[in-house]
C-alpha cells in the first residue's frame, strides 16, 4: 500500500506548476508525502486515476462526473472528499445585448446564443442544459456558436467565456452564456461596457471543482491529506498565497449535491458517453 | 440587519466599495441587505461574497453575511517600525514597505546588508537631503554655454585635459554611492535619498565637464594607469564607512579645493561656471559624509582605527604607483598661468602648489572634526592619494 499522496491535476495555466510546487512543500513540512503528476486534459487525468497513476485527482466538475460514471461501469466508487468555498453555489447567466428586445428566456426562440468550449460545465454544458429543461433545445430552438479554446481542459481556461462576450458586443450574436463571476468581471474591465448587457436568465446554483479519489486509497492517508487540508487557515502567511494562487479562503468537506444541473445535461447531450464507452472498454 | 442602498450603482462600477463598508460596520456573522436598481446586482453580489468568503442569501433583496475570512490577511502583520525615527535595526520582513506601515505577515525576508543605523545613520539626513533636492540644477540653463572665449590652443588643451580628469574622478564617485545605495535598507530613507541625489549630482557633472571637453576639440585628453588605480581603490572598498571616509571626506574634499581652483583660475567662463556649480554640489557630499561618520564613530569607538588603516592600506596599495599624473599637474599650471609667458607660468605653478596646501589644510580640519587629533590628522592627510580623490 503506496503511503504518499500522488495527486493528479490538469496544466491548464503555469501557474499550476507554482500551486501544486508550493502544497508540496508545505505538505512536507507537515510530514505528508505528496508529489503531483500534471496532465494535458482532464479525459487523461481521470483514465490515469483508474490505472493508479495517481491516488488522487483535482477534478473539474465534468471530470468528477466522469470518474463517477466510469466507476459505476468497472465497479468502483469515486468520492468528493474535499473542495474550495469559492467552488459552492456558483451560478451561470445568459445574457444579450441591452435594447435588443430579448428580455426573457422565451425571447431566445430563433436566436443565436454564443457559448464558451463544448466541455465547458459553466459556459456551456450547465446553461445549454438549464435552457434545454426550459423548452429551449439548443440546435433546434436557437443556434449555438462554440468557442474551443483549450478543450479538454472543461473551461478552465476563461478565453472561451471572453470571446462569447465579445461575439455578443460585436453583435455576431445575440446572447452569450458565462459564469456569474465573469459577468461581474468583464462588466468591471470594460469587455461589457457598463449598461451594455442585460441578464436574460439566471441558473440554479451548482458546484465546480472537487478532490476525487477512488475506493482502495489507504484510508490513513487520506484522512491525513484532508484534515491538513481543512486545517489551512487563510491567516497562516505560509499558506495564504497558496490559497490565493488557488482562488479559495478555505477549503470545505467534499459534497456532490451540486452536481445535479451538469448531470442532468451531459445526460441529455450524451456529452461523455462515447467517451465513457472506449475507456470502459480498455482491456 | 444593517441595510444598505446602491441606487443605481452596480458592482461592476464600484459598488463593491460601499458593500465592503457597510461590512466592516456590522460583526462577523452580521448581514448586511444591499437594495439597488441594477438588474445585476444579485448575480454580481453572489459572485462578489463568494470570492471573498462571506456568506449570501438570494433575496430579494440579497443579503451578504460577514465572514472573518478576508481580515484574516492582517492577522501577525507588524508595523515597519515607526515612521518618525528610524528603529536601531530594520527588519528583512519589511521588505520595500514605507516606514511605519503595517506589512502583512509572509512576505519573503528581503536582505539589505546595511540594516543597522549605527552603520549609516546621521540626524542630519533629513535636512541634508532637503538641501540636495533643492539645489539641483539643469546643465542646460544654469550654463551659458554660448559664452563667447578664445583661448590659445595650449591652454584649451590643458582645459580638455584637466576635464578628463575630471570626468573619470567624477565616474568613481557616482559609482560609488550607487553601489551603497541599493546594499541599505529602505527603511533609512533619507540615506538612500541623499545617496541618490549624489548619484545624480555626479551625472550631472559627468555631462558638463564632458561637454566642456568637446567644445572646441573632437575628442577628450589622456587617462592614466596612475589615476585609475588609485580610484579602483575606491571602488574596490566593501565597507560603507571606510568607502564614505575615503570618497567623501578625504576624496571630495580635496576635490573641493581643486574644483574652487578652478573656479577662480579657469581660463574661460565656461569651465568657471561648471566648476562652481560642481563645487557647491561636492560641498554636500563632504558634509553628508562627516555626518554620518562622526555619527558612527560616537558609536563604535574602534572605527578611527579602522579609518587610518584604511588610509594606510590605500597608500601601501598606489604607493608603486605615479601618482597625480604629469599631464594633469602640468595642466593645471597652465591653466591657472593662462599662457606660455615665464611670468605667467611662475604665477600658475605657485598658485597649483597653494591648491595642494590648501588641500591638506582641508584634509587636516575634515579629519579633526572625525576626532583625530593634529598630529594623526598631519600623519594621515600625507599618506592621502596624489591623485587628489
Amino acid at each position: 500500500m503506496t503511503t504518499q499522496i500522488v495527486l493528479g491535476a490538469v496544466a491548464y495555466d503555469p501557474k499550476v506548476v507554482t500551486i501544486w510546487e508550493g502544497f508540496k512543500a508545505w505538505f512536507a513540512d507537515q510530514g505528508l508525502d505528496f508529489d503531483y503528476v500534471l496532465f494535458s486534459n482532464y479525459e487523461r487525468q481521470v483514465q490515469a486515476h483508474f490505472d493508479g497513476v495517481c491516488n488522487v485527482a483535482w477534478n473539474s466538475p465534468l471530470a468528477w462526473l466522469e470518474a463517477e460514471r466510469l466507476g459505476a461501469r468497472l465497479g468502483r466508487r469515486a468520492r468528493a472528499v474535499v473542495m474550495r468555498d469559492s467552488d459552492c453555489d456558483l451560478t451561470s447567466v445568459v445574457v444579450a445585448r441591452a435594447g435588443a428586445g430579448i428580455a426573457k428566456l422565451e425571447d431566445l426562440r430563433g436566436k443565436t446564443i454564443a457559448v464558451g468550449a463544448s466541455d465547458s460545465p459553466q459556459a456551456t454544458l450547465i446553461p445549454l442544459g438549464w435552457l434545454a429543461s426550459h423548452g429551449l433545445e439548443p440546435g433546434r430552438d436557437f443556434e449555438v456558436v462554440k468557442h474551443e479554446i483549450a478543450v479538454g481542459m472543461h473551461g478552465d481556461h476563461v478565453g472561451g467565456e471572453r470571446h462569447a462576450a465579445r461575439d455578443l458586443i460585436e453583435a455576431r450574436v445575440d446572447a452569450a452564456a458565462m459564469i456569474d463571476a465573469n459577468h461581474l468581471a468583464f462588466s468591471a474591465d470594460g469587455t461589457l461596457p457598463a449598461g451594455s448587457t442585460v441578464i436574460v436568465g439566471q441558473t440554479p446554483t451548482y458546484d465546480h471543482c472537487n478532490f476525487t479519489v477512488l475506493d482502495g486509497i489507504d484510508a490513513a492517508l487520506l484522512e491525513r491529506f484532508v484534515s491538513l487540508l481543512l486545517g489551512q487557515s487563510f491567516e497562516d502567511p505560509r499558506v495564504r498565497p497558496l490559497l490565493e494562487l488557488e482562488g479559495l479562503k478555505r477549503w470545505l468537506p467534499g459534497r456532490t449535491s451540486g452536481y445535479a444541473l451538469l448531470d442532468d445535461a451531459i445526460t441529455r447531450f450524451g456529452t461523455i458517453d462515447s467517451w465513457l464507452d472506449t475507456v470502459s472498454r480498455r482491456p | 440587519m444593517k441595510t444598505l442602498d446602491l441606487g443605481g450603482l452596480g458592482l461592476d462600477r464600484g459598488g463593491h466599495l460601499l458593500v465592503r463598508r457597510a461590512l466592516a460596520e456590522v460583526d462577523v456573522g452580521g448581514r448586511v441587505q444591499v437594495e439597488g436598481a441594477d438588474p445585476a446586482l444579485g448575480v454580481h453580489l453572489r459572485a462578489w461574497a463568494r470570492g471573498r468568503g462571506h456568506g449570501f442569501e438570494p433575496g430579494p433583496p440579497p443579503i451578504v453575511i460577514r465572514t472573518s475570512l478576508e481580515d484574516q490577511r492582517w492577522s501577525g502583520a507588524v508595523a515597519a517600525g515607526d515612521a518618525a525615527r528610524p528603529s536601531e535595526r530594520a527588519s528583512a520582513s519589511w521588505g520595500l514597505a514605507a516606514r511605519g506601515a503595517r506589512v502583512e505577515a509572509g512576505l519573503a525576508p528581503l536582505e539589505f546588508p546595511l540594516a543597522t543605523r549605527d552603520q549609516i545613520w546621521t540626524d542630519d539626513a533629513a535636512r541634508l537631503y532637503a538641501r540636495a533636492a533643492a539645489a539641483q540644477w539643469d546643465p542646460e540653463t544654469a550654463i551659458d554655454w554660448g559664452a563667447p572665449f578664445e583661448l590659445p590652443d595650449a591652454v584649451e588643451t590643458a582645459v580638455v585635459q584637466v576635464m578628463t580628469y575630471l570626468i573619470e574622478n567624477e565616474v568613481a564617485a557616482l559609482i560609488v554611492p550607487a553601489r551603497f545605495l541599493a546594499r541599505i535598507h529602505p527603511h533609512f530613507r533619507e540615506i538612500l535619498q541623499i545617496l541618490a541625489v549624489q548619484a545624480a549630482d555626479e551625472a550631472r557633472h559627468i555631462e558638463v565637464f564632458t561637454r566642456r571637453a568637446l567644445l572646441k576639440r573632437p575628442a577628450p585628453g589622456l587617462s592614466t594607469v596612475g589615476g585609475q588605480t588609485s580610484l579602483r581603490t575606491l571602488l574596490e572598498e566593501p565597507d560603507f564607512a571606510l568607502a564614505s571616509f575615503l570618497l567623501s571626506v578625504l576624496g571630495e574634499g580635496s576635490f573641493l579645493s581643486l574644483l574652487w581652483f578652478l573656479a577662480e583660475h579657469g581660463p574661460d567662463p565656461i569651465t568657471r561656471q561648471i566648476t562652481t556649480l560642481a563645487a557647491q554640489d561636492e560641498a554636500r557630499h563632504v558634509a553628508f559624509g562627516l555626518s554620518h561618520l562622526q555619527h558612527h564613530a560616537e558609536r563604535e569607538p574602534g572605527l578611527r582605527a579602522r579609518m587610518a588603516n584604511a588610509v594606510e592600506q590605500r597608500f601601501a596599495a598606489l604607493q608603486h604607483t605615479a601618482g597625480l599624473n604629469e599631464e594633469v599637474f602640468d595642466a593645471l599650471v597652465l591653466l591657472a598661468a593662462g599662457s606660455w609667458e615665464p611670468g605667467a607660468i611662475a604665477r600658475g605653478f605657485d598658485a597649483v602648489v597653494a591648491l595642494r596646501q590648501d588641500m591638506d589644510r582641508g584634509r587636516r580640519t575634515r579629519l579633526a572634526r572625525l576626532g583625530f587629533d593634529a598630529e594623526e590628522a598631519e600623519r594621515l592627510s600625507s599618506l592621502h592619494t596624489r591623485n587628489f580623490m
